[in-house]
């Protein structure tokens, strides 16, 4: 069946634009299970083709960590029917640009080409979902490239060995724990069965979504999706995507990292908060409010108190990302002026959270936060890049496209009751986990 | 309007369909001029607004005055501070970025339809009448002074850092437009003031507009926002005199993994051999996963996750120049790879095959990066600075397919020095 959505969705005379965007976006879904996005874009002759498989690093096996991100790699060496480097060098000799990316959810295939290419992209990316043909040697070759990438963005990088280390202290028992890239010890010894074995169980096509978005029509694409990917049998063994939950945290986990390579100090907190469920988002629509009024810019609580009025930090910030599939953290971080001791920070901002769980929500403050939330859905059409990854993230996260398109009407209806409800949950000393990141000088005292 | 379908087919790698870019130009009543495409179909306009020189324009002794200018544009202007500032800006929901870099301060702005008046006076008074309050500068300051802290223990800046140092010496692009913490922390508010008027002149000014606006609505739009800036403004330094002599420099730092970057005399744009040049970069480091350099280096070798190689063009200079970055214990290996590439390339040049397949990934790429109003604006500007004819776009093309596998041989060993690649390294490389 072919639902088509062109929603604009009548708000209210106070307020001048609509809450609920004219995404132009069809779905469907084919005979074996695979789900399809349409995004329309007609103002140029381009197109984006993405597979998305619900499948991240968060659906390894305990010590394989990194085979996720190792195995997408391997996905443009050779299959049954190309050799390897031929995916992009195909993709390029057509004038465009391919590339993939793998996080705790999903792992996603994008190209990015003139929309007359369409067939061909979706001809090689059906390929490649079941039958790449990987050597002994390139493995070991590949897996040698990874472990560059771990020391390019990692290793070289003292903020993210801190951020590492305290991924780790906030998850206890699920995998978000563990980094995506996967602990160096691991990726030393991933194999090529360890890559065949994730690669069987997570690629198929009832686990996929297609999005494809640009200058093409719902009914083309469906012809051409049935044709390349509706042929692909179901994985009829396809696991439940059920990981370990998380125990009741019980009690404030600290840590303190130090490098000298680390130049400027800074203090951050995590805390453990729910993300957006199916049909259950006003909590995280709350959480995301929250975060934007604390830390949303110059004007945000943090910002203002910490860097305008006391002076004794450079720069503060709360952030919530709430597109998860489970647990996720909403997060507080506060880098201290020159002369403020890490205490001293710290204290300085947790007094500005108290003083805000008084005060309360500034009612205009929140106004222009909105209105900001509605022109970011004008200024997004800009991108239909932009709203194929809002798709993409939504739907692997476990949400519907009745639950991505009705978000933005509820950050819009949101109540500042609300908002506080969900500080109170939220602000727990007990559940959280505090990172000093600092300097040898300043751990030496 | 950016839309318009002419399909062309040829025989192996077929051009893409095209899209059609209608750019106008336009001149305000008060002589401001502005390249335009009108795309009514989503409100809003985004506007690009350039003025050339950049950082290089800091006086002596004043290293960093136009980067801690600009980061204070929106931190204070008549009666309003940063906070009533920012307020401001989001009560309109209006997006203004504020930039500087070696050759020009960019400002970027995308204002909603239903209050583009409103939103634009907004950011006229910061971009005309700043008025730099002391407390923001001290502010702003610290996070200055934060990241060159930082910078001093990033390996890519120590690298990037020492890299112009070589190739630039005395030169304002010898030194980082932030500044160093010693001239930053000697910056007065008389020094904005001063760096304000010196780089945002008329006399250097140029605009790109894309969105829901008329050419008629744009010219008094443009003298309203930039009509009482000061029509001329501190002179240009003059250009940099480049001669890199080869050779590997070794910069100690702590860390795993070295990052080099290397180097060589460039070539120029006007330069007629300038597409040859491009294609052959292509080729060479810097077509993505197909080059040679990502071939030998990574696919092959696994050395690194990634290298690359760029044509640099700037205002006062033109350089050749690359980076890889790989474990101390293998980055000498990367290191004589990348040479043995440069010596090969240089002597027999590319295959009629590669020359193929590159100018198809060009010509075919080429239309994608027209994917949105604020990436076409940004194009306009770069192209009106670099003097680029306004039918540019429509025969550049043209120009990468006029290129012959014979040109490209010769331009290879004319323009590839491998002798006089100079890389530096950053880390505690091993054999070098």
């Amino acid at each position: 069946m072919l639902r088509r959505f062109v929603c604009a969705l009548a708000m209210g005379a106070a307020i001048a634009l609509p809450a609920q965007a004219e995404d132009q976006v069809t779905d469907f879904m084919l005979e074996n299970g695979m789900q399809v996005v349409v995004v329309e874009d007609h103002r140029a002759p381009v197109v984006m083709h993405m597979v998305w498989y619900k499948a991240g690093s968060a659906d390894e096996k305990p010590g394989v960590s990194g085979v996720a991100h190792f195995l997408e790699h391997l996905l443009f060496k050779a299959t049954d029917k190309i050799e390897s480097g031929e995916f992009s060098a195909t993709v390029a000799a057509n004038g465009g640009r391919d590339n993939a990316f793998t996080s705790y959810d999903v792992t996603a295939y994008h190209q990015r080409v003139a929309a007359d290419r369409l067939e061909l992209m979706m001809s090689m990316e059906s390929d490649r979902m079941v039958n790449i043909r990987l050597g002994e040697e390139e493995i070991l070759i590949e897996r040698d490239v990874i472990i560059e990438e771990r020391n390019q963005r990692v290793e070289n990088n003292p903020g993210a060995l801190f951020r590492e280390q305290l991924n780790a202290a906030q998850y206890l028992n699920h995998r978000y724990g563990i980094p995506i890239i996967g602990w160096r010890h691991e990726m030393e010894a991933l194999g090529l069965e360890d890559a065949l074995e994730y690669y069987g169980t997570y690629y198929a096509p009832n686990n996929a979504i297609l999005i494809v978005a640009g200058d093409v029509e719902p009914e083309e694409v469906k012809a051409l999706a049935e044709q390349y990917y509706g042929v692909i049998p179901a994985n009829p063994d396809l696991p439940e995507r059920a990981r370990p939950s998380e125990p009741p945290q019980t009690s404030a986990r600290r840590m303190e990292f130090y490098d000298a390579r680390v130049a400027q100090p800074y203090v951050t907190r995590s805390y453990l908060a729910p993300e957006r469920n199916p049909g259950d988002q006003r909590g995280a629509a709350a959480l995301t409010l929250l975060a934007d009024l604390l830390g949303g810019g110059q004007t945000s609580v943090l910002s203002q108190k910490l860097q305008f009025e006391d002076k004794n930090s450079i720069y503060a910030t709360a952030w919530y990302r709430g597109t998860s599939l489970d647990a996720t953290t909403f997060n507080l971080l506060t880098v201290p002026a020159p002369g403020i001791g890490m205490q001293e920070a710290e204290d300085a901002m947790d007094a500005v959270v108290a003083e805000f769980m008084e005060t309360g929500v500034d009612e205009a403050h929140l106004e222009r936060i909105k209105m900001q939330l509605r022109a970011s859905q004008i200024y997004e059409r800009d991108n239909v890049d932009s709203v194929a990854n809002r798709y993409g993230r939504g739907l692997t996260s476990g949400l519907t496209i009745a639950d991505i398109q009705e978000w933005p009407e509820i950050l819009q209806s949101i109540t500042s009751e609300e908002i506080m409800a969900a500080a109170e949950m939220i602000f727990d000393r007990k559940k959280s986990v505090t990172g000093w990141l600092l300097t040898e000088e300043e751990a030496a005292q | 309007m950016i839309r318009a379908f002419i399909t062309c087919v040829t025989l192996f790698v077929a051009m893409p369909a095209w899209a059609e870019i209608n750019i106008k130009e336009v001149t305000s009543p008060g002589g401001i001029n502005a390249w335009l495409v009108e795309e009514p179909s989503i409100p809003f306009v985004a506007l690009e607004i350039r003025f050339k020189g950049g950082t290089s324009l800091d006086a002596e002794g004043a290293r960093g005055a136009t980067n801690l200018m600009v980061g204070l544009l929106e931190e204070g202007t008549g009666d309003m501070d940063a906070q009533a500032f920012a307020k401001a800006s989001e009560e309109l929901a209006a997006q203004f970025g504020y930039d500087s870099h070696a050759d020009a301060v960019s400002i970027s702005a995308r204002v909603l339809t239903e209050n583009r008046d409103e939103a634009l006076a907004l950011l006229r008074k910061s971009l005309v009448a700043p008025s730099f309050p002391q407390d923001a500068l001290d502010r702003v300051r610290e996070q200055v002074l934060s990241g060159l802290r930082s910078d001093l223990k990033d390996p890519d800046k120590i690298a990037g850092a020492r890299m112009a140092e070589i190739i630039y010496g005395d030169h304002p692009y010898g030194s980082a437009g932030e500044g160093t913490i010693e001239s930053v922390s000697h910056l007065t508010r008389e020094d904005m003031f001063a760096a304000h008027k010196g780089a945002m002149a008329k006399d250097r000014l140029f605009v790109g507009v894309v969105g829901d606006i008329t050419a008629e609505e744009l010219g008094p739009v443009l003298d309203a926002l930039l009509g009482d800036l000061p029509e001329t403004g501190a002179p240009m330094p003059g250009p940099a005199e480049v001669d890199i002599m080869g050779g590997v420099d070794v910069v100690d730092f702590d860390t795993p993994q070295s990052v080099a970057v290397f180097a060589q005399n460039g070539i120029d744009r006007d330069d007629e051999d300038f597409f040859a040049a491009y294609v052959l970069n292509t080729i060479l480091g810097g077509g993505g996963f197909e080059s040679r350099l990502m071939t030998e280096v990574r696919e092959k070798r696994g050395l690194t996750y990634g290298v690359y190689s760029y044509i640099v063009l700037r205002d006062l200079a033109n350089v050749y120049m690359g980076s890889v970055s790989s474990a101390n214990d293998r980055v000498a290996q990367a290191i004589e790879v990348i040479q043995d590439e440069w010596a090969l390339m240089a002597a027999e040049g590319p295959t009629a095959d590669e020359v193929e397949k590159a100018k198809a990934l060009l010509t075919g790429a080429y239309p994608l990066r027209f994917d949105g109003n604020g990436a076409i604006a940004t194009i306009m500007v770069s192209m009106q600075m670099d003097n680029m004819p306004i039918d540019y776009i429509a025969t550049r093309n043209d120009k990468v397919d006029a290129v012959t596998v014979e040109d490209m041989k010769r331009v290879a060993g004319e323009l590839l020095t491998p002798e006089k690649l100079q890389f530096v390294v950053v880390g505690k490389p091993e054999g070098l």
